[in-house]
């Protein structure tokens, strides 16, 4: 049997640590995987390389562009996009070093020429450009070196083929920012397909090519309006994957920054498509875990959405009421300062509606154990506009908040808590004394009542439960008589047990 | 309120259904609605004792209509909705009503959250078995067809969990139907739906005629695997499993080996990590013969594909692949095939490459026999054992069972030996842990002598490391070791080096005695107990550090039991009620809570108790303040005490300063 061994890998100098990322510091607790996987430089560990094994051609370095006349500048163009069109192995830093220059200086000229060069985009070069642009660009990005990668904390995996890359990219950008750039010939090559990779592409950990493609995917928006549908219903497929099947997609910060430009943009009366796009994908981007990477973009998207068209208002606030947090603090100070920016722009006719419910969460984040949640709640109360709401439907609110925030001015740990809250009390009695008169004095009464309440639903379970037990008894053996089962639940059912 | 008065009403009433007045529905929705998600939640898990004071009739025609009116609950609520309705056949009626459960499910099955869909597809399957083969026609395929054909994705993707529960029992017509429905549902606009229907095929393809596997599940299955997003093309690979379980091996040959050798060199990783982790179920499925022809070159490029993902999960399938193999040959085609990939494997520069072959690499000495074992497998094992990365050492110890049946381990403990000691000496105590964790395991395999001579002072090292969670491990691992090598051993080796450390001067030290003696005194029995580790005990109860007192009384209360009559009575009971009068409160309490245990066996054993005060007593103690220990007693955390440094100890040991519990004076 034939067996074929790899060939034995090119040696990787251990001293030569220019390209690849320096690694983090150790974390504290020792074993975990990643430190670990940390503590080792690494190799073969990209998908670049499962391309470049393919090609081992020597590239010579051509002709200037600017010292060739006019006629064969085309000729070199494509000579000079075809050799750029060749991969290298960044992982092994040492390897092929003369053709990697080669193609960076290339890159360099290209980048320069499309940029200042009129006259040099003619119709024949277009299929050539996108070649060069996509062998360079797409390719399955490698598996994250860190399974519970957390933005915020973690150092991100570098892109080791960035020195090319990044003159890809930008090379891209001025092409399409350039002004003989024809849409009309492009949109040929750059279709629906092409779209789809550059937006998986987002998912790269590394924010330099995000920051590129964040450019990138703006400007392919805004010529090519045949894609414009397209690429928002990817943006939406992307996000709905992200928030109900694979918590891990680490573009969608740039995807929710262009969204909002392209949210400011839209016409109005708003289409349905984009209502439903608000109400389905960006309300529930809100219970993702890792909510804080992207958040501010995030609550941009839905003011702009508010700005738009008011009558969302409820849609929107009954939505964050419903994805409100539970057990992540730092979410809910998240969803209060969401919350304050959308109170910002709310119309008084909207903020009626869902007035109850609101005030009646803001009530339970005053009640917060955690200091800065109840902070930041009662910092409300701080902010004139929505001072002068809750003043013109007093009787609402005042009644939604007032158990609460009275009952937590006596219990809370904090004491700037508290003399926040008496400050908010203070505001409530000059505003309404009357109203406030009157709660306090059946504040006690309605405590009484909830726990008469409490003792009836007790008793009403119970008797169920007994219920329960001789239906299942009667089913079991032999039938009840009627009258036993009149016996009243209280006490002398049991006896039948 | 209205509960409170609904008996007296009610009496009256009661008719045919018996008691349904006494609970007006209007008081039960009440609770399904209160404002208090909790509450709510609760009345929704109860939901079959509200349905069962209802009764059949009102259920279906009260309590169902409601429910399917208000799905807009919190997600939690939703949830246990959808897992209480799939046992609600009996509380309608029984399989004739069955159908009236499909409107609430519905509303269920589209929702957004995958939980609740999911929770309610799977309840949806459960009431289809219950339908008759008529409802099932007249209600459930319709249900099926509505969602598959939903605005939402979300209700798509419910549908694709349907198909295969309703196919069986449906009449051809409507057969069709449902095929030409989940067709369409695997050439969806939406990924999400493609990626259930792709995820659903292999189930759906066993209840299919084989004529229709062969004619519509292929080219479904063809067009999965080829889909532009990798997420659905990695499901297609599952499916395959299924689907080369149905078709002959000419068909397999023709129609779904030339897509199983695409998505074993698909341009995704991910795809070509699925064909590896779905290695042994492919093999078993595809047969002997294209296993070797297809399976086994795939598998190579597996072995040194260019992720280390690929490569690992393929690693761990090393053993199950070569166990499966047939018979005859076998050992030529893992020394001839297999095995030049494995050594390159040994020295993979990813760790967990070479760790997840370390997991599973022993086992192919049980397969290729001693010989081989001994020429090839060794110097394979011998290279993991010296591996820089512990993870990879550990695997291999962990599996030595496996070596000790073919070659004996005698071959290996040349190299054990310093892997041992490093991993036992490692700077990461979760490392130092887990080797542990397999010394009675080593002791028994190398035997008493190769013990005593080589590992018995890493046991005992152990006791003084510096985490708890080590010295804990230590104490437990000596109970194993004699309950291996016997009380004599433990009488010779071990006890009197544990008892040594009664006096060591740093109070940790001295803890640790005792927690030996708690484990070590029912292994060792009765006299060794008696006369050899009760003393210590007792003298130790005079420690300065009340930690010490304390977990002295502890210990006396779990040797107990052990000692006889005479001990308890003449030396415990001095010593426990001396500790009963402690200054400390702590000591106080475990001394009072270790002699009711001390007086109840007593008492069993039928003696007289004699000058005990108050033996009941002890529990009253408990409620004067709370406890901030737990079970574990280390050094005192609780922030009721006082960060003290005993002068003596600082001295001698200056790198330990634990929070010591302090006596506290009383002033």
């Amino acid at each position: 049997m034939e067996t074929k061994l790899p060939p034995a890998s090119t040696p990787t100098s251990p001293s030569s640590p220019g390209l690849s990322p320096v690694p983090p510091p150790d974390k504290v607790d020792g074993f975990s995987r990643r430190s670990l996987r940390r503590a080792r430089p690494r190799r073969s560990h990209s998908s670049s390389q499962f391309r470049y094994q393919s090609n081992q051609q020597e590239l010579t370095p051509l002709p200037l562009l600017k010292d060739v006349p006019a006629s064969e500048l085309h000729e070199l163009l494509s000579r000079k996009l075809a050799q750029c069109g060749v991969m290298f192995d960044f992982l092994d830093c040492v390897a092929d070093l003369k053709g990697k220059e080669v193609k960076r200086a290339a890159l360099n000229e290209l980048v320069e020429c499309v940029g200042s060069t009129r006259g040099v985009l003619i119709e024949p070069v277009y299929p050539d450009i996108i070649r060069m642009i996509s062998v360079n660009i797409f390719r399955t990005l490698p598996p994250s070196e860190n399974p519970e990668f957390d933005p915020e904390e973690d150092e991100p995996n570098l892109e080791p083929s960035w020195p090319h890359l990044q003159l890809v990219y930008e090379f891209f950008l001025r092409f399409l920012e350039s002004p003989d750039f024809q849409p009309s010939v492009a949109k040929r090559y750059v279709d629906q397909k092409f779209v789809l990779m550059l937006l998986e592409l987002f998912d790269s950990e590394d924010p330099r090519e995000r920051e590129y493609l964040k450019t990138i995917l703006h400007r392919v928006y805004g010529k090519f309006l045949g894609l414009r549908a397209y690429i928002r219903k990817q943006c939406s497929h992307i996000f709905l994957r992200f928030i109900y099947e694979f918590e891990h997609f680490n573009g969608v910060a740039e995807l929710l920054e262009i969204l909002g430009s392209i949210i400011n943009g839209f016409a109005l009366p708003l289409k349905t498509e984009h209502k439903q796009f608000l109400v389905r994908v960006l309300i529930p981007l809100h219970s993702v875990k890792s909510l804080s990477v992207f958040h501010a973009q995030l609550a941009y998207c839905v003011v702009q959405f508010l700005e738009k068209d008011a009558t969302l208002t409820e849609h929107v606030i009954r939505g964050l009421l419903k994805y409100w947090p539970k057990t992540c603090t730092q979410k809910e100070v998240m969803f209060l300062g969401e919350m304050e920016e959308i109170l910002d722009v709310i119309e008084p006719s909207q903020f009626v509606k869902i007035q109850e419910p609101l005030f009646k969460q803001v009530a339970r984040c005053v009640s917060s154990p955690h200091f800065q949640v109840a902070e930041r709640a009662l910092y409300f109360w701080n902010n004139e506009y929505i001072l002068s709401l809750i003043e013109d439907n007093c009787h609402t609110v005042l009644p939604a908040v007032f158990g609460t925030l009275y009952q937590v001015s006596k219990e809370h740990w904090n004491q700037t808590i508290v003399s926040l809250i008496y400050n908010v009390l203070k505001t409530f009695m000059e505003m309404n004394g009357k109203l406030f008169d009157e709660l306090t004095a059946s504040y006690k009464l309605e405590k009484q009542q909830e726990q008469q309440k409490a003792q009836e639903r007790q008793e009403l379970w119970q008797g169920l439960e007994e219920l329960r037990l001789r239906r299942l008894q009667g089913t079991q053996g032999a039938k009840e008589a009627p009258l036993q089962r009149l016996t009243p639940q209280v006490a002398t059912s049991g006896g039948q047990s | 309120m209205a509960g409170a008065a609904g008996p007296g009403t009610g009496a009256g009433a009661a008719g045919g259904d018996g008691d349904d007045s006494l609970y007006p529905i209007a008081v039960l929705i009440d609770e399904l609605r209160n404002e208090d998600v909790q509450l709510r939640l609760n009345s929704i898990k109860k939901l079959s004792t509200i349905a069962l004071a209802l009764g059949v009739e009102r259920t279906r025609t009260e309590l169902l209509p409601f429910l399917t009116d208000t799905i807009y609950d919190e997600d939690e609520v939703l949830l246990a909705l959808a897992e209480q309705l799939g046992n609600f056949t009996g509380l309608v009626g029984g399989p004739d009503f069955a159908h009236c459960l499909l409107p609430p499910l519905e509303s269920l099955a589209t929702v957004e959250e995958t939980v609740v869909r999911d929770k309610a597809v799977e309840s949806l399957r459960q009431i289809s078995q219950e339908h008759t083969s008529v409802a099932l026609e007249a209600h459930f395929v319709p249900l099926v067809k509505r969602l598959a054909s939903g605005d939402w994705f979300t209700s798509r993707t419910s549908a694709c969990g349907l198909f295969s529960v309703c196919y069986p029992r449906a009449s051809n017509a409507i057969k069709a139907e449902i095929r030409q429905h989940f067709r369409s549902l695997c050439s969806d606009d939406t990924p999400m739906v493609r990626r259930a229907a792709a995820a659903k095929l292999g189930e759906f393809a066993k209840v299919l005629e084989l004529d229709s596997v062969k004619s519509e599940i292929v080219p479904l299955f063809t067009n999965l695997a080829s889909d532009e997003q990798d997420s659905v093309r990695l499901l297609a690979v599952e499916a395959c499993v299924s689907i080369a379980q149905l078709l002959s091996q000419e068909d397999l040959e023709a129609l779904v080996m030339p897509i199983l050798r695409q998505a074993a060199e698909d341009k995704s990783w991910r795809v070509r990590y699925m064909v590896a982790d779905k290695f042994s179920e492919l093999q078993k499925a595809v047969g002997p013969k294209i296993t070797q022809d297809d399976l086994i070159p795939a598998f190579q490029n597996l072995l040194k594909d260019c992720e280390a993902e690929v490569r690992a999960a393929a690693a761990h399938k090393v053993k199950e692949l070569c166990e499966n193999l047939p018979i005859e040959g076998r050992e030529t085609i893992i020394m001839d095939q297999i095995l030049p990939f494995i050594k390159e494997l040994v020295s993979d520069t990813n760790q967990h490459v070479k760790s997840a072959l370390a997991s599973v690499i022993m086992g192919l000495s049980t397969i290729l026999g001693k010989e081989n074992t001994i020429e090839h497998l060794l110097p394979l094992f011998l290279a993991q054992l010296k591996d820089e990365c512990p993870e990879v050492r550990l695997n291999i110890i962990s599996n030595l069972d496996c070596v000790n049946e073919v070659i004996g381990i005698r071959q290996l403990s040349q190299s054990l030996l310093p892997a041992i000691v490093e991993l036992a000496e490692d700077a990461k105590w979760r490392v130092r842990l887990a080797i542990i964790e397999y010394m009675p395991l080593l002791a028994g395999q190398l035997g008493v002598e190769f013990f005593d001579e080589k590992l018995n002072s890493l046991c005992m090292a152990w006791l003084v490391d510096h985490v708890y969670a080590i010295r804990e491990a230590a104490t437990n691992n000596l109970m194993k070791l004699v309950q291996k090598f016997g009380i004599e051993w433990a009488q010779n080796t071990i006890v009197p080096k544990v008892l040594v450390m009664a006096n060591d001067p740093n109070y940790l030290h001295r803890m640790t005695t005792l927690f030996c003696i708690n484990v070590l005194s029912e292994a060792c029995g009765q006299e060794i107990t008696t006369k050899q580790m009760l003393p210590i005990v007792l003298k130790m109860a005079g420690d300065q550090v009340a930690n010490v007192r304390f977990n002295v009384a502890k210990s006396l209360q779990k040797i107990g039991p052990i000692l006889d009559t005479d001990a308890l009575q003449e030396e415990v009971k001095p010593v426990l009620q001396k500790l009963g009068q402690d200054e400390d409160m702590d000591v106080k309490y475990f001394a009072q809570e270790a002699m009711s245990v001390v007086v109840q066996r007593l008492r069993k054993l039928d003696l007289p108790v004699k000058d005990c005060d108050e033996p009941s007593a002890p529990g009253a103690d408990k409620n004067h303040f709370l406890r901030p220990r737990g079970p574990g007693e280390d050094a005192g955390k609780g922030p009721a005490y006082q960060l003290c440094v005993n002068p003596r100890e600082t001295l001698a040991h200056p790198e330990i300063v634990g929070l010591v519990h302090f006596s506290q004076s009383r002033d």
